[in-house]
């Protein structure tokens, strides 16, 4: 039998090992299982969380619009015509999304709506001016645009909320922050606690793993079983806490539609489904293959 | 073959002297016995062999390697020139009795074939043909330690170490031990057994080294009460 064989011979006996492993050692398998799945399911309800709050938070930034005036001549009203040949222009400008023009007619009619005929009693539509609403993305964006505005020939006044932009920034920023803090806590506790179990689970093998050494097992025939443990733990882990996350956020997703549908719109599961599923699977190999070969470190100092 | 040159061995902790200026030579094919009260030195000396610990001075050559310049990497290398045998077996208990040898040639590589082959054979020289499903702790103490010595034959060592191997067994069960090592010396393996029973050890007429407060205090073929003398 050739060397290639041997080889295939040992890692297939080192791969039934790790299953082996996982077997016999039933309920510290299914700890661990259940520690990763909790991890996950923590930190991907905090990562959900804040993914919707930034959702509804851009949801608001595209409500808030850019109003730029069209300037009329000294003495003489802009045609709705030459007013809307600047469309283009304002379309070309980086970060525009879009453009939608309101000439002073439509302007003195929602007016006239909003605050009742009374009131505008005797008031020309020549007080009002051409004008178009633009949304922008990103919202950051929204000084230089405004400036882009400006500079823009036929555009006189633009007018822009920069305060409520610099208010979404922040709320954004800080949930994005707050977010990131918790989700890196969670990590190092679940590492930590993974680590701890497979500790826990690798304590009654010290003598197994030191008879391995005596009869000159090198390290890396002695760590792969482990590594193939925490690898299909990390995997059962993932695969089980994504399905769990996904049963989690329907739920709420339910209970909130009917309550809330018209103002909170959750982003749907199927969106973000593989991306978290990748995510789940990644943390999960990362937390059990780290734990199975940091737990076992120790007695391979021999 | 065993070699030691002025070694000296202190434990970190402690700072006792373990061993101090250790001279000795074990030749291939001889059989020795390593005797001296508990705390003598003899369990540090067989760490010294294993590479389990490695001398603050002097020279430690086993089976060609030499034991004070070897790099981790090659340890697993060096161990499987060696046979180990401990006082308290150290078998895997959820492996019976077949897996529990097969397992030692698992480890450095052997085919499936190769096991087969050569795993009845060595149970049936210990003497423990038809035991191969049985787990260990099915097992008397006597043909516990004889899967622990066809655990440490079954790759051809050079050398077998047996460290206190009939501490846990009654006369007659150690006398039938030491029977097979000497079997095991004759096809050619160089055994060392270290022990204090001078019952066993005055039995067979065998070379003794005897050691004392870590140093080697006699040498030779006159047996075990040359270290009372002293």
């Amino acid at each position: 039998m050739g060397i290639s064989a041997m080889r295939f011979n040992r890692g297939g006996y080192l791969i039934r090992e790790g299953f082996r492993s996982i077997k016999t050692h039933g309920l510290m398998s299914f700890a661990t299982v259940t520690i990763i799945m909790a991890c996950l399911i923590i930190m991907g309800s905090v990562a959900l969380l804040s993914v919707n709050i930034s959702h509804l938070i851009k949801d608001l930034e595209k409500q808030n619009e850019i109003v730029a005036y069209v300037e009329d001549e000294d003495d003489t009203y802009i045609e709705e015509e030459a007013a809307r040949s600047l469309e283009p222009a304002i379309r070309a400008i980086p970060n525009v999304t879009n453009v939608r023009f309101v000439s002073r007619s439509e302007a003195m009619k929602n007016y006239m709506d909003k605050l009742g005929k009374e009131l505008m009693e005797g008031i020309d539509e020549t007080v009002f001016r051409h004008r178009f609403y633009i949304n922008i993305d990103p919202i950051e964006a929204l000084a230089e645009t405004k400036a882009a505005l400006e500079a823009t020939p036929g555009i006189g006044t633009v007018r822009a909320q920069q305060d409520y932009a610099n208010t979404f920034i922040r709320i954004r920023n800080i949930v994005t922050l707050v977010a990131v803090i918790l989700m890196a806590i969670l990590v190092f506790v679940s590492m930590f606690i993974m680590s701890n179990t497979i500790k826990l689970a690798t304590f009654s093998r010290r003598e197994e793993i030191a008879i391995m050494k005596m009869v000159g097992a090198s390290n890396g025939f002695i760590r792969l079983p482990f590594v193939v443990e925490g690898l299909v733990l990390g995997i059962l882990g993932g695969g089980l806490g994504f399905l769990a996350q996904w049963g989690l956020y329907e739920l709420v997703e339910n209970s909130l539609g009917s309550a809330l549908s018209d103002i909170v719109q959750l982003v749907p599961f199927m969106t973000m489904a593989p991306t978290i599923l990748a995510i789940f699977l990644g943390i999960g190999v990362v937390i059990g293959v780290f734990g199975g070969v940091n737990a076992i470190r120790n007695y391979l100092k021999v | 073959m065993v070699r030691f040159d002025k070694v000296k061995l202190t434990y970190d902790n402690s700072g006792t002297l373990a061993l101090d200026g250790v001279d000795l030579k074990v030749d291939e094919g001889e059989f020795v016995f390593l005797v001296g009260p508990s705390g003598s030195g003899k369990t540090s000396l067989m760490k010294l062999i294993t590479g389990e610990v490695r001398a603050d001075s002097g020279r430690v050559i086993v089976n060609d390697f030499d034991m004070m310049r070897i790099r981790r990497r090659k340890l697993p290398k060096m161990r499987r020139t060696l046979g180990v045998v401990f006082q308290d077996y150290r078998l895997i208990e959820n492996m019976n009795v077949y897996d529990n040898v097969a397992f030692a040639m698992r480890v450095v590589g052997a085919s499936s074939r190769e096991i087969r082959r050569r795993v009845p054979y060595v149970l049936e020289l210990v003497g423990l043909e038809g035991t191969e499903k049985r787990l260990p702790t099915e097992l008397s103490g006597g043909e516990q330690q004889r899967v622990a010595i066809a655990r440490a034959l079954v790759n051809n060592p050079r050398m077998i170490v047996a460290d206190e191997p009939t501490g846990n067994l009654d006369p007659v069960r150690s006398l039938e031990l030491m029977l097979l090592f000497e079997k095991i010396n004759e096809m050619g393996t160089t055994v060392l057994v270290v022990t204090h029973e001078k019952e066993l050890v005055n039995a067979f007429a065998k070379r003794v080294i005897t050691i004392n407060d870590g140093h080697v205090i006699s040498d030779g073929m006159d047996g075990y009460f040359s270290y009372e003398i002293q």
